[in-house]
């Protein structure tokens, strides 16, 4: 399955904001989007607001993000992107 | 982080009175302010933030439960009200759906990482049916209090 890892790079980290940023891009792809910090084993829905907030995502946190399905290439480039824009935030 | 640490225990309202998301969202601000855990000389200010961030988009991520919030410099730890409505209050969230359980956060600016900390302890719970379940069926705040420290029992575990 094709992954990706990023880091956290906007101050505030990932808020409910960004959080929902990142689940609307997810939920724009079709295929599985699961998240988890990296170095660590629990994953989350990549898809749910409440699950992304659950990573305690703060500025400097390592993430690595994995795509299952036929659209996984475009989600990881869209989801990374996201994540290394800093959300527009602030 | 602990939710018996950052939920303040004056500020548990197990039954809302107000109907209106802006009503709640005053109430439970209220009760910060009477339990001196938020000024009262900015009560407006921070009431306006609130509100103006959930115009930017509805912190009502769905399964009945909603975490309006804001970032002040007028606190200097993280502040946390809690509140139960059994008729349902309606905060635009994302799936429509009535909010009964409203964590409110006030939060200081200049520890982004408390923030996100404190989202992470509430989330960890509201996300489990039983949870959201048992906190909506309390009556009164010792039985919102009890359930807070079993929940962070379970996640010290």
């Amino acid at each position: 399955m094709p992954s990706r890892t990023v880091t956290i790079s906007n101050r505030l980290g990932l808020h409910a904001r960004p959080a929902m940023m990142l689940a609307e891009c997810a939920n724009g792809f079709a295929c599985a989007v699961t998240i988890r910090r990296d170095g660590t084993d629990e994953a989350i829905d990549g898809k749910s607001i409440m699950q992304l907030l659950m990573l305690a995502g703060t500025c400097g946190t390592t993430l690595e993000i994995i795509a299952d399905g036929a659209d996984a290439d475009a989600a990881l480039d869209a989801l990374v992107s996201l994540v290394e824009s800093g959300f527009d935030d602030e | 982080m602990k939710l018996r640490e950052i939920v303040v225990e004056k500020a548990i309202v197990p039954s809302l009175s107000g109907l209106k998301r802006d009503e709640v969202l005053a109430e439970l601000l209220d009760a910060l302010v009477a339990a001196d855990a938020a000024p009262t000389a900015h009560r407006d200010a921070l009431l306006k933030g609130i509100i103006a961030r959930e115009r930017r988009g509805s912190t009502g991520f769905g399964h009945g439960v909603a975490v309006p919030h804001v970032k002040t410099a007028e606190v200097p730890s993280i502040r946390v009200a809690v509140g139960i409505s059994e008729t349902g209050i309606d905060f635009g969230a994302l799936d429509k759906q009535p909010v009964h359980s409203v964590f409110l956060l006030l939060s200081p600016e200049s520890r982004p990482e408390e923030h996100i900390d404190a989202m992470e302890a509430i989330f960890a719970n509201l996300s489990r049916d039983q949870f959201r379940r048992f906190l909506r069926q309390a009556s009164t705040a010792d039985d919102v209090l009890t359930l807070l420290e079993e929940a962070d029992a379970a996640q010290a575990g």
